[in-house]
């Protein structure tokens, strides 16, 4: 049914373009002067049906699922939601019963209430495509008869594309400010159930709380200073095994290897940049894991399964092309005047890297690193697959930790129900990491604008 | 290993430094020198002009071969320093370095204080035995390049803070710091204005009487001044060397001449 | 000014002296040095770069093949009404056939022989017969995959030396094995069914043509949407807006758009695009929304420098011949900008393609058995599948899932091919 709607739309606007065309065209052929080009009478007629309509179009597909879902609960049998503490829960029900997956014996309401689901969604479509149509129409009608010989077609079919050009540039922030809104507004709701202080001091952290009131289970406790722990030994860990690797490696390829070499060696560093982040963590569990497991038993060592180690080491090779490249890019931005004059005091190349380009190059060097941090923390694949499920106050790599993006994740995960503290310690901990990370970007991004001028 | 040990006896004012036989340097396929053929004095100041493009900073790049990190760039023929072919295999760059030093034409100090910028050579070559020797160094040769009276109270701000003419004395220090044989400057005063440009070439008068100078320049006003000997470049070839005074006076070459009256250039 | 420094210096600091070659020595020694670490730096990095190809290789080229076993199963009517072929009890069928095939085997060796088929052959059967119900009453030749246990036996994958207590497998169990393979009924074909399945709980099954469908819709919406929206804000940004404030803002605000973790925005897309607009969970289309709005920086950022890279002599001579500002953007630079443009487009979707975090919180981790229809239905995503295959327990998981990386990265192989190219056939150096 969308598809329709979009064809109609389309339709409509490529109509629009033809028809003010020819109208414009017939206009001047009966000796008319135009104002502008018959061409822009079209195009102004294309964009003053295609931007409404669709627009429309994706506000329709936007809302209808919510208005689908009020009405299919207030469809429901009286009491049924009553008796129920999820609502949520409910809804999640009916609506994989009508999108087919259907599990076990549903209860018959159930069933009935998703067949009402599905034949809304059918209502819906058809609608959709009666109100895009009827708006095309209408809006043909008006641009239609704004054809005249002094309209000034061109200054009005150019406004409009400004206009949508301007809104472009505002979704960006209109997306910055969905995700800081989305996450404040969830995270104020998780720290009306559990205060600020035991989430930020706390130091267990135990959400595994009852998702209805007759389950027994233990009472969660939403401390978040172990995790917080663990995803900094994770990023200690990868970051002191990536810089080093990743700075040797931009020194040898700056200053040591040929050119031949480098046009080789570059590219296939940044094979391992390019690897998806879900590859790095079944590595992890595949190799690396029982990897560091065999060598601790050859030495004796108690290495847990899920060692901050292997998920640290393994998240260092996907940071080393990154470090390597910012390094590299940092240090070929130093001026070659002060290479040369190190030469030709008769410094050797170690002595030119590592007393003069290196120290000039280290703000640009140090903006990386703090990128690669920041990465590091907000990297989820990896750790989700490698790391721990359970949170612990140790700084022992050679243990079991967990980190945010872990826990946001596996509190997710699932069926969810946006009113229990479970899930919302998942913004409360989404809203942190998003803070963590933009405060360390906007430093990094400073320090390396700064570093740029420096040279420039 | 290259022989540093220049005969004490009887060395007379005009002793040969540098020689250049049959030195082509190319870069890429394009040949930048062709059939250079050259002697510079001892304690003399060489001036090499001609116009934009001529070979003449490259030349000067050739003897203390910081061509070598051109990666396109090959040097062919001899070039000797007190007979000594500098790329013979056995020659280290770095030890030729520190005996020929270099000054550029714009100045270069590193990011790091008046006195680790003079220091960095000693320090590198292990010319000083400890940090009273190695204050007395860098005395010697910031008032070698006349600026001692300007920093003595600041020597650990960075050298970057000096003024031009400032940044480029204390290269010139940090280039005599570790006592070379040979200086060679590639346009020193180009960045600088005329009372700093006069205060450098002042000092290249003084530096005359321990090294050999090469200087690369510009202005044909300054080759008069500063230099002894003048070589004129021309698309790669040397055209005429000799005495400063005659090649401005009796060019005996008709490019020569068109140079140096301001027809080409 | 005459105190210049002295060449005569003390012996030990003197160019020829042994102290200063050995020192000279010793400095050329830490510049090897620092050389070789830079150098084993570099081999580590390649060596773990190796090591994972090498693991997923190894590890997934087994998966494209399967072993499969060749029946001949008799088909009665007693099993099979002909009146209505698809509620014949087939699984009966196959153990019948089984009987036919091990005529030795005790009764309750039955269901254990039964087991080396898959749970697919019966289906197989009924799709067979109730395309064609002539068949009822003959004999007919299958060739079904065997379950996933014996499929690892016949990769090799089973140490038959090992206690038999600790193996799947008993020895009873692989004696019936070689006893088919023997009588020349295995074989080991090409893995179709690889492509061609959706996921499914048996590893000898599952496939992935539902998670590739899957990720072609998401990004085919990520790319409907981030592109045209990034091309705009890219112009504006680059060509009209005027030097303020608020062009300063968006400017530092796309910067750090493009370094928030992905999962962040797939936390928005759970809040505002599930919850609040309610729309369907796990479907492509809401997968390809927030993979949208984490592409939308790389496209513009991309867009601009392809926009900076195109010479103001352009400009200047479209406006020259009294084209207006838009006519000069849309008609000269942004042709020109195009392949610039297209590249980094194509590398921003390949970024998209491999992001796993934001597509688990909106639920593309689903178990969905078919393929989707249309953006709107369940699905999973390639790397999602990746996910829930590695997190299997059975051993065919193992390799499907290096498969499944192995099928990634080939889209993305060719997805950065395609940008490479492009910027090599229509790159202009101005």
């Amino acid at each position: 049914m969308t598809g329709l709607a979009f064809a109609v739309l389309l339709s409509a606007a490529l109509a629009g373009y033809a028809m003010n065309r020819r109208a414009a065209l017939a206009l001047r052929n009966g000796g008319e002067r135009l104002h502008s080009l018959g061409s822009f009478h079209g195009l102004y007629a294309l964009l003053l049906v295609l931007v409404p309509a669709f627009v429309a179009t994706i506000l329709w597909i936007m809302l209808e699922g919510s208005v689908i879902n009020a009405l299919t609960l207030s469809g429901l049998p009286d009491g049924v939601l009553a008796g129920a503490t999820n609502p949520q829960l409910i809804l999640t029900e009916i609506q994989s019963i009508a999108g087919g997956r259907i599990f076990g014996t549903p209860d018959p309401w159930k069933l009935e209430a998703a067949d009402r689901m599905a034949s809304l969604r059918a209502t819906s479509g058809w609608l959709l495509v009666a109100v895009i149509a009827a708006l095309s129409a209408a809006l043909l009608y008006v641009s239609r008869r704004q054809v005249t010989a002094d309209f000034r077609a061109r200054q009005a079919a150019e406004r409009i594309v400004m206009g949508l050009m301007i809104t472009c540039s505002l979704i960006a922030v209109f997306v910055t400010i969905g995700i800081v809104f989305s996450l404040v507004f969830e995270s104020v709701r998780f720290f009306q159930m559990v205060p600020l202080t035991e989430f930020l001091f706390g130091t267990r952290w135990e959400p595994q709380m009852p998702i209805r009131a007759d389950q027994v289970a233990a009472e969660g406790a939403f401390g978040v200073l172990p995790v917080f722990l663990g995803t900094l030994v994770i990023t200690f860990v990868a970051i002191v095994i990536a810089v080093p690797v990743g700075l040797l490696s931009a020194i040898y390829l700056n200053e040591f290897a040929s050119r031949r070499f480098r046009a080789v060696a570059k590219p296939i560093l940044e094979l391992l940049a390019g690897i998806p982040t879900v590859v790095y963590g079944f590595f992890a569990i595949l190799t690396v894991a029982p990897a560091l497991r065999a060598w601790g038993a050859a030495l004796g060592i108690p290495v847990a399964p899920n060692t901050a180690l292997a998920a640290g080491s393994v998240m260092a090779i996907m940071l080393i092309p990154f470090i390597s490249s910012f390094a590299d890019d940092a240090l070929s931005a130093v001026p070659r005047s002060l290479r040369d004059g190190a030469i030709a005091l008769g410094a050797t190349r170690s002595e030119t890297v590592l007393n003069v380009l290196f120290p000039a190059a280290i703000p640009g060097i140090m903006g990386g690193v703090l990128l690669a941090v920041s990465r590091a923390i907000g990297e989820t694949m990896i750790v989700l697959m490698a790391a721990g499920l359970i949170a612990k106050m140790t700084i022992n790599p050679l243990d079991s930790v967990t980190t945010i993006t872990v826990q946001i994740v596996t509190l997710l995960i699932g069926d969810t129900a946006f009113d229990s503290p479970k899930t919302l310690a998942a913004f409360a901990l989404g809203l942190m990491l998003f803070i963590v990370t933009l405060f360390i970007n906007i430093l990094a991004l400073r320090i390396v604008r700064k570093y740029r001028e420096q040279y420039d | 290993m290259y022989d540093t040990n220049r005969p004490e006896a009887a060395v007379g004012q005009q002793d040969i430094k540098i020689s250049a036989s049959d030195v082509q340097v190319f870069y890429g396929p394009k040949q930048a020198i062709k059939d250079l053929n050259v002697e510079i004095l001892d304690k003399t100041v060489t001036a090499f002009i001609g116009p934009s493009g001529c070979g003449k900073s490259t030349f000067l790049r050739c003897i203390n071969r910081m061509n070598d990190t051109v990666d396109t760039a090959r040097v062919e023929g001899r070039i000797a320093i007190d007979g000594q072919n500098i790329y013979d295999r056995g020659v280290d760059p770095v030890q030729l370095r520190a005996k020929v030093g270099m000054v550029f034409q714009k100045p270069n100090p590193f990011p790091k204080s008046i006195y680790d910028n003079v220091s960095y050579g000693p320090k590198i070559h292990g010319l000083a035995r400890d940090k009273a020797q190695m204050d007395e160094i860098v005395e010697t040769a910031l008032r070698g390049a006349a600026l001692w009276n300007e920093v003595k109270d600041r020597l650990h701000e960075p050298g970057t803070g000096l003024s031009g003419g400032q940044q480029q004395r204390l290269c010139i220090a940090r280039a005599v710091a570790t006592a070379p044989e040979v200086l060679l400057m590639d346009e020193p005063c180009s960045a600088l204005d005329p009372i700093a440009t006069s205060q450098v070439e002042e000092l290249i008068e003084q530096l005359r009487t321990r090294f050999s100078v090469v200087i690369v320049t510009h202005s044909m006003q300054q080759a008069a001044r500063v230099s002894q000997k003048t070589a004129f470049f021309h698309l790669g070839s040397l055209v005429e060397y000799g005495d400063t005074n005659d090649i401005f006076t009796r060019p005996r070459d008709s490019r020569t001449e068109a140079y140096i009256s301001g027809r080409i250039g | 000014m005459t105190d210049l420094p002295d060449n005569g210096r003390a012996s030990d600091t003197a160019w020829s002296s042994d102290a200063f070659k050995n020192r000279l020595a010793r400095r050329h020694r830490k510049e090897l040095g620092l050389k070789l670490l830079g150098l084993g730096a570099l081999t580590l990095a390649f060596l773990m770069l190796g090591i994972l190809l090498w693991t997923l290789i190894s590890g997934g080229a087994q998966a494209f093949r399967q072993t499969h076993v060749t029946l001949d199963v008799p088909i009665s009517a007693q099993m099979v009404d002909p009146a209505d072929p698809a509620a014949g009890n087939y699984r009966g069928v196959i153990a019948e056939a089984m009987q036919a095939t091990f005529p030795d085997a005790p009764q309750e060796r039955m269901r254990a022989l039964s087991g080396i088929l898959s749970n697919a052959a019966q289906f197989v059967l009924r799709d067979r017969v109730v395309a064609d119900p002539e068949l009822i009453g003959q004999v007919v030749q299958i060739r079904v995959p065997t379950s996933d246990t014996y499929d690892q036996l016949n990769k090799g994958n089973v140490n038959e030396a090992s206690d038999e207590s600790t193996r799947r497998l008993n020895d009873e169990d692989i004696r019936a094995f070689r006893q088919l393979e023997a009588e020349g009924r295995i074989t080991l074909p090409f893995n179709w069914a690889l492509f061609t399945n959706a996921d499914s709980r048996f590893p000898e099954l599952a496939g992935l043509r539902g998670a590739i469908i899957g990720s072609f819709y998401a990004l085919l919406v990520c790319f409907l949407i981030s592109f045209p929206l990034g091309i705009g804000a890219a112009i504006y940004l680059e060509e009209f807006a005027p030097k303020n404030k608020i062009s300063d803002i968006i400017e530092v605000n796309i910067n750090n758009l493009a370094a928030v973790p992905s999962v962040v925005f797939g936390l928005l897309g759970l809040a505002v695009f599930l919850n609040w607009f309610g729309m369907q969970r796990s479907a492509p289309f809401v997968g390809g929304l927030v993979l949208a709005l984490m592409t939308l920086p790389t496209i513009i950022i991309a867009t601009r420098a392809a926009l900076k890279a195109v010479p103001p002599s352009i400009r200047e001579a479209a406006l020259g011949v009294g084209a207006s500002k838009q006519q000069v953007v849309f008609g000269h630079v942004l042709p020109l900008a195009m392949p610039g443009i297209l590249t980094g487009t194509i590398i921003g979707l390949a970024q998209a393609l491999g992001e796993t975090a934001p597509l688990l919180l909106i639920g593309m981790n689903a178990f969905v058995t078919s393929a989707p229809g249309t953006p709107f239905d369940a699905s999973t995503a390639l790397p999602t599948q990746i996910f829930i295959w590695a997190d299997s327990p059975e051993r065919g998981f193992v390799a499907r899932t290096s498969a499944a990386i192995l099928v990634l990265l080939g889209f993305l192989v060719l997805m950065n091919a395609i940008a490479i190219f492009l910027r090599n056939r229509f790159e202009r150096r101005w």
